[in-house]
């Protein structure tokens, strides 16, 4: 598992205590439970996930095993401004590897890592749909639609000053 | 929507949403109240248009006029000129590519006339919030029907002689599944609906429950109905937030209104559904690995038989229908077995929708009958291939699919012809590509995917493709081998037969069927180390063309890494060490001085 150990108050384990409850402290709510903890705390570090175990009565290892076979988990917090670059087939025949590339070379981090000013990630998904606009490139919740590498420059100036 | 004289239908659907520089809602509903309209004139959220390409979309209703590419700016005009005037803003109609007339209204467009709508009737008609427009248009009427009328044996036969297939990929007739379930004795039984599309390039399922969540409700009730199961469930895919959002909604609606929960239209029926979100695995579109996500598992596929209809969620009979077979339902009902049959080829009936994508003119949502060829999609509906280029290849069945080729344009399109030409129907994504996509590449593209989706479980599947991959990725990077060919023919072979579910089985088709069309492709990366397409970034090298080059340094000044050097005046030059291959220069060169090799 990760190896920076992640402190939690006691706060933030009566939060997990009550998403838990609120599901019933159901072993087949579990993936739900997930999903409402990362929305909370932003990822899943072990030690949540060992709370979150010992709250729906299932074993830390197979939380664990959930939270690695599903690609929508993480256990690295994500950057202020994730960037997602949608490498589905329709962005990819329209050029997405290339602004991928330049996502990587301008941030000079990898796919799935954060910046170290802890400003930007890179994550690559799949298809959001919107095949009109290939490629696509979303920053939060924003779309940004038709990116060329030329442009991608400019989508990361528009958050790199804002705080 | 009745005490409204006219209606301005705002597409709500993510390719328009993000098209949009600005909130066009907003923008249109301050423009009417400033005009003191907003109480005859009502601007709606709807579900998706289809057409994409040129979003966002705006119908104004009762007249039918089609505006595209409307921007917030554009909101006075349409107001001033449309709404007040009675004049078509002329900038913002389609306009054709070729002829350059202006055409107002979408039944005259390429793009929609040999579409028929069934599952998608609703998108764009209906506010997708508002059960009531729904009913307006014989919403929740089948459901009736049903209840009131038929019974459960009569509505599976109706399903059953529809001849309505499976719309999730597999195509497996809808009727005899529900027989199935019906036919297994239990105290609870499930009925499951799969929205978790994980196929990339495929989004009819969330464009239907954008636009139109109720008509999956009503065909979920109807399928529960009939074989008696009490228990819903949607299985989504949490990447779709507006989906859940107005799926929510709509199931509340249906609530308050009774026709969900107890006693359904005093039939004596009781029936609710809930919400399980997937997490972004695509083998949990197969509906084993599916149940076992519901149930808080990781989502690997169970062995079959035992069949879901038979052993399923909770260990109870369960039916697992697709989001657009279930849009179908209650047309089917409405309209009858025999007019759903009429329309499609001998063996498969009804409609497809298609998410039409890639190097097409028209990129969008389409729904045609089956039978409909390939050349009709592409060239009629979707206007051609981009930027005048030439046509190569069009990919149907997503990861699971093939590639098809200048030959098959004229097959019709249905489950059976497309497996007979080695592709698949897949949930329907079409991606079309031109002269400079490399078909390796492509191929290397899928099992990257199929790669990362694979859930372990068994061999064939999680090493195979791995191997595979590895094999395509030695060929794009030119060192490749001629028996690498053999061994690519041979691993496929036997992952396709040794694979424990669907996507192992299926997942060297794009391998397969890229051999099979584009055989000379693969041996010219292989023999001659030559990628003809220009895309296996190994094989090729940019140069500058002496002769051409007049120094004006444009190339040198927008290459990223500072690879070209020379003087102004002067011919420049490449450093090979340094270049990446992002082929700026030859972008920005006016002069035809760079050249690849």
């Amino acid at each position: 598992m990760s190896s920076v150990k992640v402190e939690l108050h006691q706060k933030d384990v009566d939060k997990i205590k009550a998403i838990a409850k609120e599901h019933h402290n159901e072993p087949e709510e579990l993936i739900n439970v997930l999903h409402a903890t990362q929305e909370f705390f932003g990822y899943l570090p072990a030690e949540v996930q060992e709370i979150v175990g010992e709250e729906m009565n299932v074993s830390a290892a197979k939380v664990f095993g959930v939270v690695t076979f599903y690609s929508f988990f993480t256990m690295t917090p994500m950057g202020r401004y994730p960037i997602s670059i949608c490498t589905g087939t329709a962005c990819y025949v329209r050029g997405a590897e290339t602004v991928l590339d330049e996502f990587k070379r301008q941030l000079n981090v990898e796919v799935g890592v954060t910046t170290e000013d802890g400003k930007f990630s890179i994550n690559c998904l799949r298809c959001v749909g919107a095949c009109g606009l290939a490629p696509v490139v979303m920053v939060g919740d924003k779309t940004y639609g038709r990116v060329s590498p030329d442009g991608v420059k400019d989508i990361i100036d528009e958050y790199k000053d804002a705080e | 929507m009745a005490k409204h004289k006219m209606n301005l239908m705002v597409c709500g659907g993510t390719g328009c949403y993000a098209s949009a520089k600005g909130d066009l809602v907003k923008a249109l509903s301050e423009e009417l109240e400033a005009n003191d309209l907003s109480g005859e004139v009502q601007v709606i959220t709807t579900g998706c248009f289809g057409f994409c390409e040129k979003g966002p979309i705006v119908k104004v209703l009762p007249d039918n006029t089609f505006y595209v590419e409307v921007q917030p700016e554009d909101a006075e005009q349409i107001v001033k000129e449309h709404v007040i005037k009675g004049r078509k803003v002329e900038k913002l109609l389609y306009k054709h590519p070729h002829t350059k007339e202006r055409i107002s209204d979408s039944v005259h467009m390429d793009f929609y006339k040999k579409q028929i709508r069934i599952a998608l009737r609703n998108c764009g008609i209906v506010d997708p919030e508002s059960i009531d427009d729904y009913i307006a248009r014989e919403g929740y009427q089948a459901l009736g029907t049903v209840l009131g009328e038929l019974g459960p044996q009569k509505t599976i036969d109706i399903m059953k002689e529809s001849g309505l297939r499976g719309r999730g990929g597999g195509g497996f007739p809808a009727g005899l599944k529900w027989q199935f379930a019906k036919n297994n004795p239990s105290d609870e039984k499930y009925v499951v609906c799969n929205a978790d599309e994980g196929d990339p390039g495929a989004f009819m399922d969330r464009s239907i429950l954008e636009g139109d969540p109720h008509t999956v409700i009503e065909a979920m009730i109807i399928n529960g109905y009939a074989i008696h199961a009490n228990e819903g469930l949607v299985y989504i895919r949490a990447e779709y937030p507006l989906a859940i959002k107005r799926l929510k909604i709509a199931l509340n609606q249906a609530r308050e209104y009774g026709l969900l929960g107890k006693d359904i239209l005093g039939s004596g029926f009781d029936f609710d559904i809930q919400i399980r979100y997937g997490a972004g695995a695509f083998v949990c579109g197969e509906e084993t690995a599916l149940i076992q996500s519901m149930e808080g598992e990781r989502g690997e596929p169970t062995v079959k038989p035992p069949f879901p209809a038979e052993s399923g969620y909770r260990g109870k009979p369960t039916n697992v229908n697709n989001v657009e077979t279930y849009a179908n339902i209650p047309v089917i009902i409405n309209k009858g077995a025999s007019w759903f049959a009429s329309i499609g080829s001998k063996n498969s009936k009804g409609t497809k929708v298609f998410a039409l994508a890639g190097k097409v003119n028209n990129v969008g949502l389409i729904e045609v009958p089956m039978g409909t060829t390939l050349r009709e999609v592409i060239f009629e509906i979707g206007g051609g291939i981009k930027d005048g280029k030439k046509f190569k290849a069009v990919q149907t069945g997503g990861p699971s699919g093939g590639c098809l080729t200048h030959k098959h344009l004229d097959t019709p399109i249905d489950y059976d012809n497309l497996i007979k030409v080695g592709s698949m129907m897949g949930s329907g994504g079409m991606i079309v590509m031109d002269e400079d996509d490399c078909m390796v590449s492509v191929s290397k593209f899928y099992l990257d995917f199929t790669v990362e989706e694979s859930c372990g479980k068994c061999s064939p599947c999680r090493i195979g493709n791995k191997r595979l991959y590895e094999i395509l990725e030695r060929i794009t990077d030119g060192k490749g081998k001629k028996e690498d060919l053999d061994k690519l023919r041979n691993l496929s072979t036997v992952i396709k037969e040794a694979s424990l579910c669907g996507l192992g089985q299926t997942s060297p088709n794009p391998v397969m069927s890229t051999m099979d069309n584009f055989y000379e492709e693969y041996e010219q990366h292989v023999t001659d180390k030559k990628c003809a397409a220009g895309s296996c970034k190994s094989l090729m090298s940019y140069h500058i063309i002496a002769e051409n080059c007049v120094g004006c340094t444009a190339c040198a000044r927008k290459c990223p890494v500072n690879c070209i050097t020379g003087e102004k005046k002067q011919v420049h030059e490449i450093k090979q060490d340094l270049c990446i291959k992002c082929g700026n220069c030859m972008e920005v060169c006016k002069f035809n001085a760079v050249t690849i090799i």
